[in-house]
């Protein structure tokens, strides 16, 4: 039973699968989401809201801290594997741990804080390193909209930034809650969407997942495994 | 464990801190500039160094490499004056609303209790306990002049005695960490304490990349590494001076009757992955079990140390409650040298109950987390959670239960536990209650303590049994080949008295010894082959492959 549930772990990082964990009701798709940026930029904030919904002033991340939260799309359901990492440089090297096999990262940066943003920058050259442009989808994300009288880095200098590397890019507040949940909505939907163009045969097999719910169709899947 | 391993998170993590170097000042073309750790600039070429928040930059022009000694011999007054003078504004000032803001040159900051400084031997400050370390770069630097005074004298500062402070020095490496305080602490203990806070720094970095560190890149500021963790090490020195843990060497476990003790022990015996080294479970920064590899044990064991640095850190990451930690972790007790890769992740909403897992297989992530959904479910079918976190609603339990009129608290450390040699040294004390509810009368208490381990403990005039009389209490501490044992009794008990009692108390103890202490600690092989396991115990033993993953 555990070792079943193991072995599709490893593919996953191929892209979309269908769940083992019994769901043969509608196809769902596990993606590995990270979110990378410099020292209290927000990161864990950022998943602690959107995963728990609550705000709290946090302890710096040891290592890297890992969630699951389900997004429900109109077309399917995808879930993501949230990898909170630590901003700290003691722990850059062992990033690539957690970002090896990620489809989407997000790019935190606090925009308060000048220097966040050039080490937004860093990252992303970090990425373009180990990653093809079309490979993962790369989210700039400007937290603490809060204290925007305290802004060091403007929207449209962002956007600008985000335009010419063509990136996404959004602003948040982890603290009073604004845009954390469609900051995550918008990623699954762009993952969702690079699925189906690379495979155009998607729109068709998801008509063949309905079928699953069928008894035959069931039946059909056990023949075949 | 060999010097040219690439993959230690230190190491790499200063080659791209090495590259940003280059990439803030100018922003632009920083492309070109990638470079690998072997091309590291001279110290001297090297311009000033900007940390991720800039705010470095200061500090590192006064603090070249030459550690100018002149200028920080110029300011030592600063620091010198209060110390001779022994000026004693106790709590003079109210205290600033964080310590890193704290104004060093207040009466305040020079009234503190106990300070803790670590530097670098290039005389760059690396950590401060009150204040800003960057203000403290002339003090700092008048440290590392007295350090390397007498180190030209082929000789090593050991420690200074004031009217009413204690110095205490220690060198570990490129590492010196000092203390000064003004407690009742001995030398002896203020050297462990600073052993504490250097293995809670090795925890995060290992030794041999702060090794490696400073011999690439002498006046190299750590604290770039250790920027955030300042929290942690802030932490270890509250814990370090008001947990008995600490003084003791030994761990507190969670009083549990032992059948339930046994049952979830087997049940972290049973989720085991390959390459997993000890399973921790832990219920309010108290031990319920420890499970062991098979072939670890032969020769070492979690050593006291290494958890409660684990568990600081653990505690001091309010991260951890709300994901699965995955994060590399080195037990300087155990290996100075290696990592281990820790999961973590709190068992219940309440974040009370705490699972460790820790594996040397940094890839083993996906199998861990299983290993933990297994333990939950299994936990869940037998219902342990709840009874563990019910023996949790209530404190653990109260010195009335002991039935000893006049006794206040107690530490007792059984030292005759069986298989004593494979053993967590272990220790109990009731809660605290009484008149020591408020954080000044702990203190007080545990001054107390201190003092009669110092007496205890002493290298020149040990003691066996010691009767103190305080100001406001009276304290026994007696050791023996079984036991050692700290009592504190209201102000009127006699001697007779105190010691006609302590048989009630230890026969108490005795009678509840299965609930408060873990007495065969359980065991589990995860190694496939156990023959190659054997060795792999030993830290230092770079061939075996139990270490491979390292």
């Amino acid at each position: 039973m555990f070792k079943k549930n193991m072995a599709p772990r490893r593919m996953k990082q191929m892209g979309a699968r269908s769940s083992t964990d019994g769901h043969f009701l509608q196809q769902a798709y596990i993606y590995k989401v990270v979110l990378l940026g410099g020292t209290t930029v927000g990161k864990s904030s950022i998943a602690f809201r959107y995963v728990k919904n609550d705000f709290k002033e946090s302890m710096p991340t040891v290592g890297c801290s890992f969630f699951t939260q389900q997004v429900c799309l109109e077309t399917a359901t995808v879930k993501l594997e949230i990898w909170d990492t630590a901003g700290q440089e003691q722990y850059q090297s062992i990033c690539h741990l957690y970002y090896r096999g990620a489809k989407a990262a997000l790019l935190v940066y606090d925009i308060t804080r000048k220097e966040t943003f050039a080490r937004a920058k860093l990252w992303l050259r970090e990425l373009e390193k180990e990653f093809l442009h079309d490979e993962m989808v790369i989210i700039l994300v400007g937290n603490k909209t809060d204290l925007a009288d305290q802004r060091e880095v403007t929207f449209e200098e962002a956007e600008e930034f985000a335009k010419i590397k063509s990136l996404m890019y959004m602003e948040t507040s982890a603290k009073s809650n604004y845009q954390v949940t469609e900051l995550f909505t918008a990623i699954a939907h762009e993952l969702l969407k690079q699925e189906q163009q690379e495979d155009p045969g998607l729109q068709l097999r998801k008509n063949s997942c309905v079928d699953l719910q069928e008894p035959n169709g069931q039946t059909k899947k056990c023949c075949m495994s | 464990m060999a010097t040219g391993e690439p993959d230690s998170p230190a190491q790499e993590g200063m080659a791209l801190s090495q590259e940003e170097d280059r990439l803030c000042p100018a922003d632009t073309g920083g492309d070109k500039l990638s470079t690998g750790l072997e091309e590291l600039p001279a110290p001297q070429s090297n311009g000033p160094m900007r940390s991720v928040d800039g705010q470095e930059e200061p500090s590192d022009k006064d603090l070249s490499d030459s550690a100018s000694t002149d200028t920080a011999l110029e300011d030592s007054s600063e620091f010198g004056r209060p110390l001779m003078v022994g000026a004693c504004e106790t709590g003079a000032a109210a205290v600033p609303p964080t310590r890193r803001d704290e104004d060093v040159t207040a009466a305040s900051w020079r009234a503190r209790r106990k300070h803790i400084f670590v530097l670098s031997e290039a005389g760059k400050p690396i950590y401060s306990r009150y204040g800003n370390e960057e203000a403290l770069s002339s003090t700092m630097g008048v440290m590392m002049a007295l350090v390397s005074f007498i180190q030209s004298g082929d000789n090593a500062i050991r420690s200074i005695y004031s009217d009413d402070r204690k110095l205490v020095f220690v060198q570990q490496g490129p590492l010196v960490l000092v203390s000064v305080s003004r407690t009742l602490q001995s030398e002896q203990q203020l050297r462990q304490e600073l052993l504490y806070v250097y293995y809670q720094i090795l925890s995060m970095l290992t030794q041999v990349s702060i090794t490696r560190i400073f011999e690439r890149k002498k006046n190299y500021d750590l604290r770039r590494l250790l920027a955030g963790s300042e929290k942690i090490l802030d932490r270890l020195i509250n814990l370090v001076e008001s947990d008995p843990s600490f003084l003791l060497g030994a761990v507190r476990c969670l009083p549990l009757p032992a059948s339930l003790r046994e049952a979830l022990g087997a049940l972290l015996q049973k989720a085991i992955t390959p390459n997993l080294v000890f399973s921790i479970l832990v219920a309010r920064s108290q031990l319920v079990t420890a499970v062991q590899e098979r072939a670890v044990i032969e020769e070492c064991r979690l050593e006291p140390t290494d958890l409660h640095l684990l568990l600081n850190l653990i505690g001091a990451s309010s991260a951890f409650q709300a994901g699965e930690i995955w994060t590399p972790i080195c037990l300087p007790r155990f290996n100075p040298d290696g990592y281990f890769y820790a999961y973590i992740s709190y068992l219940d909403a309440e974040c009370t109950v705490c699972l460790v897992l820790l594996s040397t297989d940094k890839e083993s992530f996906y199998a861990v987390s299983d290993c933990k959904k297994r333990v939950e479910e299994a936990m869940r079918t037998q219902g342990s959670l709840q009874a563990l976190s019910g023996g949790l609603q209530s404190p653990s339990y109260g010195v009335g239960q002991v039935g000893v009129p006049d006794l206040r608290h107690f530490l007792y450390k059984p030292l005759d536990i069986p298989e004593n040699y494979r053993q967590l040294p272990q220790f109990t004390s009731p809660e605290l209650e009484g008149p020591y509810c408020s954080e000044e009368e702990q203190h007080r208490l545990f001054d107390l303590y201190h003092y009669l381990h110092s007496r205890i403990h002493s290298t020149s005039r040990p003691l066996r049994l010691i009767y103190h009389v305080a100001e406001k209490e009276t304290l026994l501490a007696w050791v023996t080949s079984k036991f050692e044992l700290y009592t504190c009794f209201s102000p009127l008990v006699t001697k007779a008295g105190a010691i006609n009692v302590l048989t009630k108390l230890l026969r108490w103890i005795k009678r509840e010894e299965d609930r408060l202490f873990i007495r065969y600690p359980p065991k589990y092989s995860t190694t496939p082959n156990p023959g190659k396991g054997t060795k792999g115990g030993r830290p230092d033993n770079a061939e075996n492959g139990f270490f491979a993953g390292l």
